[in-house]
């Protein structure tokens, strides 16, 4: 169990922002409980800038802390800002992922994307997110 | 460390090891030679020849060392396919075997044998009924393990074998997780071959066996020379063969009080989970169970995660989850007995072992219900009660 760098076991082990945000400005839910890992995110926003960010995750430690580290990179950015954030800066900020744990990077990238699209939809306004089928999602 | 992952490895006994070691440096002589420091090595093999013999109530000349329990079903398919492929083309294993049986019998049907998996039932057993509506005259070979490796299930092998040996057709068992753990008895059983593993039963990696009963047609997966009586060429693995072969009367003299120790401790285990933590599916049989397996499925969380927390306080075991297999994928005998993917993906498998200990179990059941409550906690599955 020694795969994992210790920012990755740092966020598995004590996550940031575990829960729900009731009436939230956004939310999305990907992944299914086959292939192992559901994440769902919330987002408050306040004039463009995301202000509270949450998450719930059923799945592994790699996927419980890309959720936790998204939620964490996206607190206090605007939606422009949110919606350039991708996989790959989540994986790096937890000091790398094993190769086959990236999935759980681009799961939470879709999660975030997801909860975006949904704070869209929300405000009445034309989403610019093309949301990914599922199978790109998880490509297995 | 504590160890509740003896399923993938049980830790070399020390009269193992010290049995090893002059193998390694000192008697390094070919078994094959005439001379005196090669025959000193071949009778160290057929010492240990005797006793793996002896731990399944077998004869020497019935057993043929390989390099891994792995082999010896890919041999026991592949050997068996081959040999008597004017006969018929048909085998049958059944939905749960281990990957070396469903992956030898898959290279099977790209030669042109064909394979039928039986199902199981929610505790995994396998229907002799089942088993005889298979059967067909192109029937060669049926090839079902002796308990499984994940649930802990034991198959009832005799009563099968009776169905498949109505009918001039050879029973393979593969029996890595009892030789050594319960006793096995050939006869009993009444197959033709059966699988044995050394790191099953406290004895070294590398080392294996097939049991092939006498008179059972089958051909070498390594041809070569007459090492194994031209049924395994390759010079031995003398190391590993003579580590077996003491691993093998260890169990032999010790197999009583081993499962008396693990089974008491791995019911206290069922008994705490279950009264600990709410929504946890117990997999398999309660009965015809290995002594030393406990399996569970905890609702709404993921098993990687559970693993990871358990290792914090050195305690190791092994899942069923999609995340720990390196192709990602959720345990095909959680699936085959029924086992939601999300069930299948939340499983823990504890197996036991001599080393285990009371204290271990205490330790267990003391964090477990705190990680899976933690985890629950951060499932959208999950709604707290």
């Amino acid at each position: 169990m020694t795969q994992y760098s210790e920012k990755v076991m740092d966020h598995f082990m004590n996550p940031r922002n575990v829960g729900e945000i009731e009436n939230a400005d956004g939310e999305g839910t990907v992944g299914n409980p086959s292939c192992g890992d559901i994440m769902k995110m919330y987002i408050k926003v306040e004039k463009d800038v995301i202000v509270e960010a949450r998450f719930k995750t059923f799945g592994c430690g790699a996927a419980i802390a890309t959720s936790s580290m998204a939620t964490e990179m996206i607190k206090g950015r605007t939606i422009d800002e949110a919606m350039e954030l991708t996989n790959e800066a989540v994986t790096e900020a937890l000091g790398g992922l094993p190769k086959v744990k990236r999935h759980c990077s681009v799961l939470a990238e879709q999660a975030l994307q997801s909860a975006l699209d949904d704070y869209f939809k929300k405000k009445g306004l034309p989403s610019p997110i093309i949301l990914k089928p599922e199978e790109e999602v998880h490509d297995h | 460390m504590i160890n509740f992952d003896h399923a993938a490895a049980t830790q070399p006994l020390p009269e193992v090891v010290d049995v090893m070691k002059p193998f390694l440096y000192e008697q390094f002589g070919n078994p094959s030679s005439m001379y005196v420091e090669g025959q000193a090595v071949k009778e160290a093999i057929e010492a240990a020849r005797t006793n793996v013999a002896e731990l399944i109530h077998s004869n020497p000349n019935e057993i043929y060392f390989t390099a891994s329990g792995s082999e010896a079903n890919n041999f026991a398919l592949k050997g068996v396919a081959f040999a008597n492929q004017k006969k018929g083309n048909h085998i049958i294993i059944s939905a749960i075997e281990h990957f070396s049986v469903l992956q030898a019998a898959k290279s099977l049907t790209k030669l042109g044998f064909e394979v039928t998996h039986v199902p199981v039932d929610a505790q995994g057993f396998v229907n002799p009924d089942d088993v005889k509506k298979a059967i067909t005259d192109q029937t060669i070979l049926v090839s079902l393990m002796h308990a499984n490796h994940e649930i802990g299930t034991i198959e009832p092998i005799a009563e099968i074998a009776r169905v498949v040996k109505e009918r001039d057709i050879l029973f393979h068992t593969d029996a890595v997780q009892t030789a050594g753990t319960i006793p096995v008895d050939v006869d009993e059983l009444q197959v033709d071959l059966l699988s044995m593993a050394a790191q099953n039963f406290y004895g070294p990696k590398g080392a294996g066996a097939l049991y092939i009963r006498k008179g059972t047609r089958i051909n070498p997966l390594i041809d070569g020379g007459i090492q194994e009586n031209g049924r395994r060429a390759g010079t031995e693995n003398v190391m590993g063969i003579v580590g077996m072969g003491k691993a093998a009367e260890l169990a032999i003299q010790q197999l009583p009080e081993r499962i008396q120790h693990v089974q008491n401790l791995r019911d206290q285990l069922i008994i705490g989970i279950e009264a600990n933590i709410d929504e946890v599916f117990f997999h398999g049989s309660r009965e015809n169970r290995l002594p030393n397996n406990a399996n569970f499925g905890f609702r709404y969380i993921e098993g990687e995660s559970i693993l990871l927390f358990l290792g914090m306080d050195k305690i190791v075991a092994s899942s069923g989850s999609a995340c720990t297999s390196k192709a990602l994928k959720a345990s095909h005998v959680l699936l085959a007995i029924g086992a939601s993917h999300e069930i299948a993906n939340g499983t823990i498998l504890f197996t036991l072992g001599i080393d285990n200990e009371e204290g271990h179990i205490k330790l267990l059941l003391e964090k477990l219900p705190v990680y899976v409550q933690r985890l629950r906690e951060m499932s959208p599955l999950y709604e707290k009660k």
